[in-house]
């Protein structure tokens, strides 16, 4: 009788804690419905309106003034172009700078206070990267309102990102790897190019990518360095006509969203439909770039295991 | 007791060791000898400082700050001192290897894991490389298990053979003195049975250092045992002796305690 007791006891209890259960549970789901509603509806709409333009003609067509024949070909081969800068100069510095960080550097105050200031440089709003770099590559390097000077721009952006996924790839490796290999007479850069680096690739590659398409969508900065918003010629191919291999990055440029920007300014309807059009394309064009993160992480790991 | 009185040569020899992580000292006053192609066994209540004395020898405790050494490990027949900051701790441990309590093979091929201690070395040539990996996967007793498959990846291996790969590993660059810590405490009878079995013929050839929390254990393998208690080493001596008529009366109630 007393067991019996006791066990209703239980039962109650439980019945009680699983109550908030599944009110979180509802809670919770109705918190993300809410965001991913939202999500899907803008980009859905944007999708919907521009249907109509989303033809082959709407990617090799340069911008124009009748909304008919615009296109968005000089925008995603700048934000290519672009993107190729970025990742070329924000790669090799931010790993290094994580790889630095992680396995050099002494833990010291000194050590302190550059970790902070790189979580805090993640937080530093865009534009004001942008007021930087009209002064610093703009100006005093004499780029001007280049793909290069917009590249560097965008890739300072996102050090942090690339720097801070190094160092949590870094740390996720067991100290058991690290000792193995210095137990077997290994250098510090034996065990960083051997183990380190291949082990964090994955997170690595990840940080990079989501930096890389957070920098796509960027519009601030790029305008504050002057990228034009009209533009009807393409960058010079390397090694074709006379131009040399890097003349492209000194050339002017756009890129996807200033395009877009352009479009939503204008008084014509029609332009909207451009606009929603272009807006497609890069969402599309972010999304693709996640997912590659996603497949590649995948891929990657399934080869490592400790 | 006087190492030169000893019928064995000895390869090492703690002398007044203390060893510090920060301002908690682990190892009072340690003055020990290993003695070459012999296994040394570490016993001792768990915190004592085994695998903290076993570190010292291959400056392990280098790659974390606030360790500090005081004293000195001297290594024969060269009389270097292991500890003397002007000796690279990667030269030591070049010349000593180490096998871990868990076994930690490299996420790489099973051939890639035994090839590395030579890749560090700057061996490129095929033949040497393929030589000796397949020399030391046999002297770990692992090659009939693997040589059909020495591009899988080592994870792949059952523990007591990722152990074996390990040693393995740590046998490719011949090295003059081999560490165990505890390395059968996370593996089967049968997979520690063929363990004690390897390193009883690696004696011929290479001096062991063994920690193990298993009496009998180091009674079944070791030629020389020592106890430690809080960072002191209490007693050493051949291992018939400790077991049978230890001297000093912690040892015996520790002995005692664990075969009971
Ligand atoms: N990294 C460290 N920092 C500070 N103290 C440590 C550190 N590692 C070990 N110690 C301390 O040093 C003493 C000896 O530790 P050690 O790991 O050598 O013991 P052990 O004899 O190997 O024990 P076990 O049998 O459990 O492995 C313990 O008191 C431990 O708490
Ligand atoms: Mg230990």
């Amino acid at each position: 009788m007393v067991q019996q007791d006791k066990t209703a006891d239980i039962h109650a209890v439980i019945r009680r804690g699983k109550r908030w259960d599944y009110l979180f549970a509802a809670i919770g789901l109705i918190c993300l419905a809410f965001g991913l509603l939202t999500v899907l509806v803008l980009v859905g709409k944007m999708g919907l309106e521009g249907l109509d333009r989303l033809s082959l003609d709407f990617f090799t067509s340069y911008p124009s003034r009748r909304a008919a024949n615009a296109g968005i070909l000089s925008a995603w081969v700048g934000s290519v172009l672009v993107m190729l800068v970025t990742a070329f100069a924000a790669v090799p510095l931010g790993v290094g700078a994580g790889v630095y960080l992680e396995e050099y550097a002494k833990k010291n105050w000194v050590t302190d206070i550059i970790e902070i200031n790189i979580t805090n440089l993640a937080a530093v709003p865009s534009i004001v990267y942008g007021l930087l770099a009209l002064g610093i590559f703009v100006y005093q390097f004499g780029f001007g309102g280049s793909i290069l000077s917009a590249g560097l721009t965008l890739a300072l952006l996102i050090l942090p990102i690339v720097i801070v996924a190094t160092r949590e790839a870094i740390r996720a490796i067991p100290g058991a790897m690290r000792e193995g290999s210095m137990a077997l007479g290994a250098t510090k850069w034996q065990t960083v190019r051997y183990h380190i680096l291949p082990y964090s690739m994955p997170g690595i590659l990840t940080g990079i990518i989501i930096g890389l398409a957070r920098a796509i969508g960027e519009t601030a900065p790029i305008i504050t360095i002057g990228a034009l918003t009209f533009i009807a010629f393409l960058p010079p191919l390397p090694l074709v006509e006379g131009a040399g291999l890097f003349d492209w990055v000194m050339s002017p440029f756009t890129v996807m969203p200033i395009q877009m920007f352009n479009w939503t300014s204008r008084p014509e309807e029609a332009f909207q439909i451009n606009a929603g059009a272009a807006g497609f394309v890069l969402v599309v064009m972010t999304l693709g770039m996640n997912a590659l993160a996603i497949w590649l992480r995948y891929r990657l790991r399934k080869n490592i295991k400790w | 007791m006087n190492p030169n009185q000893h019928p064995y040569p000895v390869k090492a020899e703690a002398r007044k060791l203390n060893f510090f992580y920060g301002l908690v000292q682990a190892l009072k006053a340690i003055d020990m000898p290993l003695y070459e192609r012999q296994v040394t066994a570490l016993i001792g209540p768990s915190g004592c400082g085994k695998s903290t004395f076993l570190r010292c020898f291959n400056r392990m405790h280098d790659l974390y700050p606030g360790n500090r050494y005081e004293g000195e490990i001297v290594f024969h027949p060269d009389n270097t001192n292991l500890l003397s900051t002007e000796v690279d701790p990667i030269e030591v441990r070049m010349r000593i290897g180490m096998v871990f309590q868990k076994p930690n093979p490299f996420p790489k091929s099973i051939f890639e894991n035994v090839a590395y201690g030579l890749r560090v070395r700057g061996e490129r040539n095929r033949r040497v490389l393929d030589d000796k990996v397949e020399q030391s996967l046999k002297d770990a007793a692992l090659w009939n298990e693997v040589k059909d498959r020495l591009k899988d990846m080592a994870f792949n291996l059952s523990g007591g053979q990722q152990q074996r790969l390990c040693i393995a590993r740590a046998l490719a660059t011949d090295p003059e003195l081999l560490l165990f810590d505890e390395p059968t405490s996370a593996l089967d009878p049968i997979a520690t049975a063929s363990i004690e079995e390897l390193m009883h013929d690696l004696k011929k050839r290479v001096t062991i250092l063994i920690v193990t929390h298993n009496m009998q254990q180091a009674a079944r393998i070791s030629d020389h045992t020592a106890y430690m208690y809080l960072g002191d080493l209490i007693e050493f001596g051949k291992t018939d002796e400790i077991f049978i008529k230890p001297r000093d009366k912690r040892t015996e109630d520790y002995i005692t305690g664990r075969l009971s």
